[in-house]
């Protein structure tokens, strides 16, 4: 497992931001994280811990859903990216996959890949190789290239959604829950998928994840946030071996399996740039 | 009475098939310029999800400036590409002073501020234009204005040829429309939008554009229009009230379908025409065209809510 985070490339860095919704609703009070290139970086924690709002305030979609970047700096390539449009984010590279999949349920599932390439002025010819591209890490979609997404499934959706993201040619992809309502069997293949992308492609990944024991496994380094604060963070392994992970994300212990009456809720804070 | 509405009127028209065919052509120039417009309507709402009250008012604009631009000495063939810059003008306008600031309020306070640019369009066009009625500059156009006569059934068929151009125009311009948001990258982006705005703006689409675009194609279409209705009935403010013929026809045909537009546009156009003629007419003393589209689509929302051709709501459970 490739763990030399510190010597890589940071591409994208959060630096302590705190987002407020409606100018009153404070979700995120202070997180800051790095992704580095060609790493797969998990986000993980529970409902309501600001794994998505992250991911949104990185991608700025939080502006259509009035919230509000207050404090901090996100950076990207050396660049601030804050008040950027969406638009101008996937063409520096930078694209989300919603959660909930989010397909153009009217549209066809190739057409769906399609609006993945709106941003693209690269020619026709780069944009089919593309598509052939997703094709072949997603065989599922060209079987159903011509059903209307919305009748599709669930998996395929997700497959769709990962799809059409990889169709604007990015370089981090901010993924956002891929195993939500997907079977275990299913998550395992569409994480697969994820890592030959990252290792084929060499595209980064932002990943907020609640499947802690899925997004551990093929993740390279990870964060865990509580309430709109980064709690802890490591390489993947470190965390997977770590006894207040294991107890109140992955449910085991030292002691075997414990009552849910005893289990603690986490509350170690981490302080970035206090 | 009985006689009267279910057997006369069919004995009628296949006693003078000629005369039936005069009747739906007639239909059928009306019901394709009401399909034009439910058209502009369906682009606009599917992307923005606006029922946009100004359509009617916006084929009055673009006739009064082609005129206006013309009495002051323009080329007819200038002032055309001229209307379609104004029309573009206030799409640029419209996004930016009245739907940028408004985005994610609810539909109905977008509802309102189409009316707003209803009215303001109205005083507009008169302070610069005048009130008073005009005449489409029809020959300056180039429409042909002669009639074509035809013989079907040893009968006589008369087909103005500005009803035929106006027909050729209008078709051209929906299929056109069709193969740009079926086969194009920014046709795809309008229909995406349309599915899914945080999808949209997540893949990188711009809003502001497809808003922008939308409002001009819906110009253009008022354009089209504009010339068509105005070369039949000169251009007034009364024009106005044929964009309220394309509530029914929306109704009729659901506000998301592009197709339930262009059938539902010729559906009323040709059954109005023969209700009048056949029934109206004998039964009732005449004038329902004024009322039978209404009467109709409220009928058939009786039955299908969504419309005739409305978009299946796609739900997963």
């Amino acid at each position: 497992m490739p763990d030399a985070e510190n010597t890589q490339e940071m591409l994208l860095e959060v630096n302590n931001i705190e987002v407020i919704y409606n100018h009153v609703i404070l979700v995120l009070k202070g997180v800051s994280l790095s992704v580095p290139k060609g790493g797969i970086t998990a986000l993980l924690g529970g409902n309501g811990a600001g794994k998505t709002t992250t991911l949104k305030a990185i991608s700025n979609l939080l502006h259509s859903e009035r919230g509000e970047v207050t404090k901090g700096s996100i950076i990207y390539r050396g660049e601030s990216v804050q008040d950027r449009d969406p638009a101008e984010l996937v063409r520096k590279g930078v694209i989300q996959v919603m959660e909930g999949r989010h397909c153009f349920s009217h549209l066809t599932v190739e057409e769906n890949l399609m609006t993945g390439a709106y941003t693209r002025r690269d020619g026709r010819a780069a944009v089919e190789r593309d598509l052939e591209m997703v094709y072949d890490y997603f065989p599922r979609l060209k079987e159903r290239r011509k059903s209307q997404a919305g009748y599709t499934s669930g998996g395929e959706q997700q497959m769709c959604a990962i799809g059409r993201a990889l169709m604007s040619r990015p370089e981090t992809i901010l993924l956002d829950e891929p195993s939500m309502g997907l079977a275990p069997q299913l998550v395992e293949q569409i994480f697969g998928i994820v890592k030959s992308v990252n290792e084929n492609e060499g595209v980064s990944f932002l990943l907020a994840e609640q499947n802690t024991n899925v997004a551990l496994r093929f993740a390279h380094y990870g964060y865990i946030l509580e309430s709109g604060r980064v709690v802890m963070d490591g390489p993947a392994a470190e965390l997977r071996e770590n006894p207040d992970v294991k107890e109140f994300y992955l449910g085991m212990s030292d002691e075997g399996r414990k009552s849910f009456r005893d289990v603690r809720s986490y509350r170690r804070r981490k302080r970035w740039l206090a | 009475m009985l006689n009267d509405i279910f057997v006369a009127p069919f004995v009628d028209m296949f006693a003078a098939p000629d005369f039936l065919m005069q009747v739906l052509w007639e239909g059928l120039v009306s019901g394709i310029l009401y399909a034009l417009i439910a058209l502009g309507f369906v682009l606009i709402y599917r992307s923005s999800r606006i029922f946009n009250f100004a359509q009617g008012i916006m084929v009055v604009f673009a006739a009064l400036t082609l005129v206006g631009l013309h009495a002051m000495g323009v080329p007819a063939w200038i002032c055309i590409l001229l209307t379609l810059g104004v029309m573009f003008v206030l799409a640029v306008v419209v996004e930016r002073v009245v739907l940028r600031p408004l985005v994610g309020q609810p539909d109905i306070i977008l509802f309102m501020a189409t009316i707003g640019i209803t009215l303001f369009l109205i005083g507009l066009g008169e302070i610069i234009f005048g009130g008073e009625n005009k005449v489409m500059i029809t020959a300056e156009l180039g429409i042909p204005t002669g009639s074509v006569l035809l013989e079907p059934f040893g009968g006589l068929l008369i087909l103005e040829q500005k009803d035929i151009t106006a027909v050729i125009v209008a078709a051209l311009l929906v299929v056109g429309l069709l193969i740009f948001l079926n086969k194009t990258r920014m046709g795809r982006a309008i229909r995406a939008l349309g599915d899914d705005h945080q999808a949209a703006l997540s893949v990188g689409i711009s809003l502001q554009t497809i808003w922008v675009l939308v409002w001009f194609i819906a110009g253009i279409i008022a354009l089209v229009t504009g010339i068509a209705w105005g070369a039949r009935a000169g251009v007034s403010f009364a024009l106005e009230v044929i964009a309220y013929k394309a509530l029914p026809v929306l109704m009729l045909g659901g506000l998301e379908s592009i197709t339930g537009a262009i059938v539902g546009g010729l559906m009323i156009g040709m059954l109005e025409k023969l209700f009048e003629i056949y029934w109206g007419q004998p039964l009732l003393g005449g004038n329902t065209e004024t009322w039978f589209a209404f009467v109709l689509a409220l009928i058939v929302l009786l039955f299908r809510p969504q419309g005739l051709f409305g978009e299946r709501i796609i739900e997963r459970v």
